[in-house]
């Protein structure tokens, strides 16, 4: 199955255009087999009717050349030429509002993207790398501070398309967060107060279940800056690993 | 001529029929799972409210003494989502936990940039969940993506056996064990549930606001069979969530074409690829609401679609387009409805779009809220306080 790799073919595109490298059918099927051994694929993946209505709710489909669709026939084929080629094109276009789960058939074409983006990450993959090549703060935040994103986010240069409001939060921030109510919510780096000892377990939590090496091939200073915090942390702690 | 034959498909809409059996009872499942001794499952107390879900389980809301998962976004950029939701709770009287013990649920990450797996969810998701049962107050998910990845995070646990061996022995290094609760509960069902309480204390006037509702993605599409769904709202074809709530507080409800689609966040998209998330939002929802029911405020009822639908407007305005719109949780609305300050609990200034219009029909004096608001900040940099506090609120 597949289009051989150097002849003209309508659905490839030529490897000297596509921007990443090809690789043998042998990786291609073991990148798919990744995907399918996820816990998760059987409950995503039941079969493809063909009939477009997760192509009619998608949101990334109406502005992007992208189809929920082509993500659940090829997995239901096993076309591993074009899973790969999914890989290294497809996959970081969809916005995971999952509103493929109006597939009759029951698939979850936004749920077999989750997987391929893990497997991608996984394997240090060209597209990973390009997609997550201005996502390494939001990474850090999230793994460091178990908050997602924080108050001094809200910049002018970071998002001058949402108005002059953002540099007012930003003018303002420390008396704004003092000016709520709630006791947790007068942080500014992060969202709400996290304890100490939360943080802990989190850090626990991203080294013992392989998350934070996940970043390793993609980003090997973010993997290690991490690391140093999350271990130090737990030293202080008194925490072997 | 083949025509659509539209009234008789809205006749077989109007009588709605659900099929219990579409949904499997986990409920069943996590009671089992709990006999042999593998999870926890923490239990509804005190009063509740029994609300009907998409194909029939009735689904009971607890009134009090409740947990607050906080969201990111909503504690990060909209701030005055958490503090309406925690307002409109004590005006009625009831309790409640805001914890430090609590993380983020990640899963903005795992949808973003997929730097999670299974079993790291899982363990987040049980370790949040094992610490509200410490306290004894029950968890209410303030964030719709928070909520829908729970969900499915309850679906795989239930599923997987090795799933929870690999989470128990992860949660054994922090001491705790497997715990779920009941029932997952968003705040928007909690709103829901007691819409009725909230509009007997209300004391402005709504019923010349006109509002359009967008449903969160995350709330009744992933896991669709646990969300709220009232035949008496919409025939039961659509959540009933915010607009039940709307409707309880007299505002008019306007319909427009596109209230399926999401509103163009994409996690990534609106850090990263913000192109997208402005296009999609503008032409596909406020542009469609503005022209088929010209609203006065959008109300929604997750972090990412306030945020989107409210901050995409500003650069639309620049090329013309038919935007303009004020954009609310309905946390919000219900509790400028209940008389909340504007600025001191809403906290309305950290919005972009224009939301003084629905104030003036609302009767309130903005310019005098914000001087209000002035004089509080004033007595914080004299160093009078150094916080203000929910006495300062009223």
């Amino acid at each position: 199955m597949g289009t051989p790799s150097m002849l003209p073919s309508p659905t490839f595109k030529r490897r000297d255009v596509a921007g990443y490298p090809d690789v043998p059918i042998e990786e291609k099927q073991r990148l798919f087999d990744e995907v399918k051994s996820d816990i998760r694929y059987n409950d995503y993946m039941y079969g493809c009717y063909e009939c477009g209505i997760c192509v009619a709710a998608c949101p990334s489909a109406k502005f992007y050349d992208f189809s929920p669709r082509r993500i659940a026939q090829a997995a239901g084929r096993e076309d591993v030429e074009l899973i790969y080629q999914q890989m290294q094109e497809d996959i970081w276009e969809c916005s995971q509002c999952f509103s493929c789960l109006r597939c009759p058939r029951g698939n979850n074409p936004g749920g077999i993207i989750t997987i391929m983006r893990e497997v991608s990450l996984n394997n240090g993959l060209a597209s990973a790398k390009e997609a997550l090549g201005g996502y390494s703060r939001i990474i850090y935040k999230i793994m460091s501070t178990g908050t997602q994103v924080s108050p001094d986010m809200l910049q002018r240069d970071a998002f001058p398309d949402w108005g002059p409001e953002t540099g007012d939060v930003s003018d303002n921030l420390d008396l704004w967060r003092r000016a709520l109510p709630s006791e947790t919510l007068h942080t500014t780096s992060t969202g709400w107060d996290v304890a100490e000892r939360t943080l802990v377990e989190l850090y626990l939590i991203w080294l013992n279940t392989g998350a934070l090496d996940m970043i390793s091939e993609i980003d090997r200073g973010l993997h290690s800056i991490l690391q140093e915090i999350m271990e130090e942390r737990l030293e202080d702690e008194g925490i072997e690993l | 001529v083949t025509t659509i034959p539209i009234e008789a498909l809205r006749a077989k809409k109007s009588n709605f029929v659900r099929d219990e059996h579409r949904y499997h009872d986990f409920q069943e499942e996590l009671a089992a799972l709990e006999r042999s001794g593998e999870i926890v499952v923490q239990k509804i107390t005190g009063d509740y409210v029994e609300c009907p879900t998409k194909y029939g389980r009735p689904k009971r809301i607890q009134k009090g003494h409740l947990w607050h998962h906080k969201s990111c976004g909503q504690c990060g950029h909209i701030p005055g989502y958490s503090t309406s939701i925690f307002w409109v709770m004590r005006q009625l009287g009831y309790d409640y936990n805001d914890p430090t013990d609590q993380t983020s649920c990640t899963a903005w990450n795992y949808y973003a940039s997929a730097t999670s797996n299974a079993a790291a969810q899982a363990c987040v998701a049980v370790r949040n969940f094992a610490a509200a049962n410490e306290t004894g107050y029950f968890p209410m998910i303030h964030c719709g993506t928070s909520y829908g990845h729970y969900k499915e995070v309850r679906h795989e646990l239930i599923a997987h056996p090795e799933l929870r061996a690999d989470v128990r022995k992860v949660l054994g290094k922090l001491g705790k064990e497997i715990v779920l609760p009941e029932e997952i509960m968003h705040y928007s069902e909690w709103f829901y549930a007691m819409r009725h309480e909230i509009a007997a204390k209300q004391v402005r006037d709504l019923s010349n606001i006109a509002v359009t509702v967008h449903p969160a993605c995350h709330y009744y599409k992933l896991v669709e069979g646990d969300a709220i769904f009232d035949p008496d709202v919409y025939g039961g074809q659509r959540t009933a969530v915010v607009t039940g709530l709307a409707q309880a507080l007299g505002s008019e409800v306007r319909d427009y074409s596109t209230w399926f689609d999401c509103c163009g966040f994409g996690f990534r998209h609106i850090l990263v690829q913000r192109d997208f998330t402005r296009s999609f939002s503008t032409l596909r929802k406020i542009e469609r609401m503005k022209e088929e029911a010209d609203p006065d405020v959008v109300l929604t009822h997750d972090t990412g679609c306030v945020t989107t639908l409210d901050k995409s407007q500003f650069a639309a305005q620049a090329h013309d387009r038919n935007v303009g719109v004020a954009v609310l949780s309905e946390a919000q609305f219900a509790a400028l409805a209940m008389g909340a300050h504007p600025y001191k609990v809403v906290q309305l200034h950290w919005h972009s779009a224009n939301y003084k219009p629905m104030l003036e029909k609302m009767g309130i004096d903005h310019e005098q809220a914000w001087a209000e608001f002035q004089l509080e900040l004033k007595r914080l940099e004299r160093g009078e306080k150094k916080y203000l506090d929910w006495d300062d609120m009223d």
